[in-house]
């Protein structure tokens, strides 16, 4: 089962999010992570998806996805080199004399302290999802309170369409 | 031709009447754009959010409007009437309750890609989300079963959304569009300005013209296999190609089974015709798919019920498969060359350079001989009457000729089986949601669209009761459908399953207490006849076809009749139960 990231132009119209999602539910097609935002192009919306499947599956979640009337484009971004991030934003308990070391962690990883509470901090850190999954790993030890993650965005490399 | 002209003359004033630029309300907007798409009829139930679009049709008499007495019946008279006719179907229900039930109509239409416009009313903008009586969210509910749905925000929009729906219900692959209409819509006034001419969507645009060296493909194929055999779908009838059909079929001399929707696509009195393939398919048709070594699927989508076991399914043959939906290519059966076009579009194409299957000759001879050999078959009685004798007797009674609606179940195939297809459009039944209570008010829309041929309409004495209520329109329209019910008082498909599948352990399948039809006919003011033996059956089905307006006969057949052959689940297809007559 290898995972794919494809991104789908849609009109931006009220319910098509519904429609994409309700089509990966009802054939059963995997959703790993789904984010949507608008395009380079009013009117138009952006959505990537990262699923699971072979490559028939692939081929039949393009195939169904275009057969929405709203679905304009469908780009298995992932058989190209590409460029793929997520944001996290991270509540770690952060006792004063603890923080230090996460501080440590967060600049290894290039992330960023964006919040400081009395006993907690807000760590927010973008990378692809192997880099977020690292971080959380580190972070782990000193007490997750909460953790969000926006999914996957990604775009091919280069100047290839 | 004095006629025609005075015809073209009164649709070119009514064109100009409907495309009037004036200042008019939503409904109004709706009924103008409705006629200027070519409607003619129309199948509805009003209610309170579609108050302004019946008042709007009070005195309006550009299109028919029929008053069914259930949606249900009313989208299944749209659905006959767009599959008998190839024209849109057109059908309009209030908001909730209404909206909800034509829910299993179009998940018919949808299963089948019969083109359907779908009218729902909505209750106001502002009340939409506080579950305001009698809303229901029916552009959500129905999104896996429409092609495509919207919900009109403003009046000014109807007129476009209008014109979209009609392209996208009746272009590429064909399918129920919604359109819901809150009631402020249908009530607003705006200036008409009605949309003509190419609808233009970037996400919308079939492919129609197939890849020439994909043709050219398939007709190398032809010509180096010895074992080639046609699949033909509902989509050979949709495309209208039927004689493209037969002219590819003439030429490349490959032989023809058609499926359940392809049934009429293809010529049954042909010498090249094998027969229905599938669970309940003919002997030879399922041997001559299993031992093919090409199969050429021309607008059939691989259904369950044809393929039944996919490993083992056609396990010698290269795999030519034409679709206008390319998402049907590969999706059950791997393909060696896939074909993305319109069925008639790519057999003019192919049609134009096929030559002779020249390897082909004693697969055509050994084809022919098991038809010969294995025909459809039953035991005949003298004491009862048998379902298979009566669809026999109605097919020459009608000269093979009539129109065929049916419901769902044993009398579904045994019509599709006996009942021997020469024409396309003339097979109208559900063959991939299996919908019973839709025989029966299929056929007044198939009547409504062709007033000159006889309708027939085959229903088991089950389904008949899941929408018997329409026979009031019939009565009062006076539409000459002629029912048949095959009345073997029990739930006759689900009975055989459970006496070969279940052991004979027969659970709430006895349909006692069923009305008796010849007075429930009478009651909606149908004329009604029973028949218990041929003489009867035959003397009866004379009368009804006589008689001028509807009528019902009801036929009481054995009880314990069984549909064969029979493919059970998880086998394939070649490993046939042939029944009685073994």
């Amino acid at each position: 089962m290898k995972k794919h990231t494809i991104a789908i132009l849609v009109n931006d119209q009220p319910g098509v999010l519904q429609r994409v999602s309700g089509l990966f539910g009802r054939r059963g097609f995997n959703i790993e992570s789904i984010t949507v935002g608008s395009s380079e192009e009013p009117g138009l919306s952006r959505m990537v998806i990262v699923t699971t499947g072979d490559g028939n599956t692939l081929e039949q979640i393009t195939k169904q996805l275009y057969k929405l009337i709203d679905v304009i484009k469908v780009v298995d971004v992932s058989s190209n080199p590409m460029v793929a991030r997520e944001l996290a934003l991270i509540k770690v308990s952060a006792e004063p004399a603890a923080r230090p070391e996460i501080l440590g962690v967060v600049e290894t990883f290039r992330a960023a302290v964006v919040d400081i509470g009395p006993q907690s901090m807000i760590v927010q850190v973008v990378g692809d999802t192997e880099k977020i999954d690292a971080m959380v790993e580190l972070l782990k030890p000193y007490g997750i309170r909460e953790l969000t993650r926006t999914g996957v965005t990604a775009m091919v490399r280069g100047s290839v369409k | 031709m004095a006629t025609q002209g005075a015809t073209l003359r009164s649709k070119q004033e009514l064109i100009e009447k409907m495309s009037k630029p004036e200042v008019i309300t939503g409904s109004e907007i709706l009924l103008r754009s409705l006629v200027l798409e070519g409607v003619e009829c129309v199948f509805g139930y009003p209610g309170g959010a579609v108050l302004y679009i019946y008042d709007a049709m009070h005195g309006f008499d550009d299109f028919h409007h029929i008053l069914t007495r259930h949606e249900q019946g009313a989208i299944h008279a749209a659905d006959g009437y767009a599959r008998a006719s190839g024209n849109v179907g057109v059908c309009i229900a209030t908001s909730g309750p209404g909206a909800t039930n034509l829910v299993t109509g179009i998940a018919t239409a949808y299963m089948d890609s019969v083109p359907l416009v779908v009218i729902t009313g909505n209750v106001v903008q502002s009340a939409m989300g506080t579950d305001a009586f009698q809303e229901a969210d029916i552009v959500g509910i129905t999104m896996p079963i429409t092609k495509h749905s919207y919900l009109v925000r403003n009046a000014e929009d109807l007129p476009r959304i209008i014109h979209e729906a009609f392209h996208i219900a009746n272009t590429g692959r064909k399918g129920p569009v919604l359109i819901d209409i809150p009631k402020d819509v249908s009530a607003a006034k705006t200036l008409f300005k009605p949309a003509s001419g190419e609808v233009s969507m970037r996400g919308y645009n079939p492919t129609v013209a197939p890849k020439k060296q994909q043709v050219d493909k398939m007709l190398k194929a032809i010509e180096e296999a010895e074992r080639p055999l046609i699949l033909a779908g509902g989509g050979v009838v949709y495309s209208g190609a039927h004689e493209e059909l037969l002219e590819f079929a003439t030429k490349t001399g490959i032989p023809v089974v058609t499926t359940l929707l392809g049934l009429g696509g293809f010529p049954s009195g042909n010498d090249l015709w094998v027969g229905m393939p599938g669970m309940h398919g003919a002997y030879a048709s399922n041997k001559a798919i299993q031992g093919s070594d090409l199969l050429i699927n021309i607008g059939a989508r691989f259904d369950d019920r044809v393929t039944m076991k996919l490993d083992g399914f056609a396990p010698n043959a290269k795999i030519v498969h034409i679709d206008i939906d390319p998402a049907e290519i590969g999706k059950n059966v791997p393909t060696d060359i896939p074909i993305v076009g319109d069925v008639k579009t790519v057999l003019e194409t192919a049609n134009a350079e096929a030559k002779p299957a020249a390897k082909a000759a004693a697969w055509r001879e050994h084809l022919t001989a098991l038809k010969a050999e294995f025909p459809m078959t039953y035991v005949d009685s003298n004491t009862e009457l048998k379902p298979q004798w009566v669809i026999e007797m109605l097919h020459e009674t009608t000269n093979g000729d009539a129109i065929v609606t049916t419901d769902v179940g044993q009398h579904q195939m045994w019509a599709a089986q006996y009942y021997k297809f020469n024409k396309p459009r003339s097979f109208v039944t559900s063959g991939g949601l299996g919908t019973m209570g839709f025989g029966f008010p299929s056929a007044i829309g198939a009547q409504m669209a062709n007033p000159d041929r006889v309708v027939v309409s085959i229903n088991g004495d089950g389904g008949m009761q899941m929408c018997a209520q329409e026979l009031a329109i019939c009565a009062i329209n006076n539409i000459p459908v002629k029912v048949a019910i095959i009345n073997n008082q029990v739930l006759g498909m689900v009975r055989q399953w459970q006496e070969i599948i279940y052991d004979n352990r027969y659970s709430h399948i006895d349909l006692a207490g069923s009305p008796d039809f010849v007075k429930l006919a009478d009651a909606y003011g149908v004329k009604g006849f029973r028949a218990t033996n041929k003489e009867e059956a035959r003397e009866a089905w004379e009368a009804a076809l006589r008689h001028p307006g509807p009528a019902v006969v009801e036929f009481v057949v054995r009880k314990g009749e069984n549909v064969y052959p029979m493919v059970t689940q998880g086998n394939t297809i070649d490993d046939m139960i042939l029944g009685d007559a073994e």
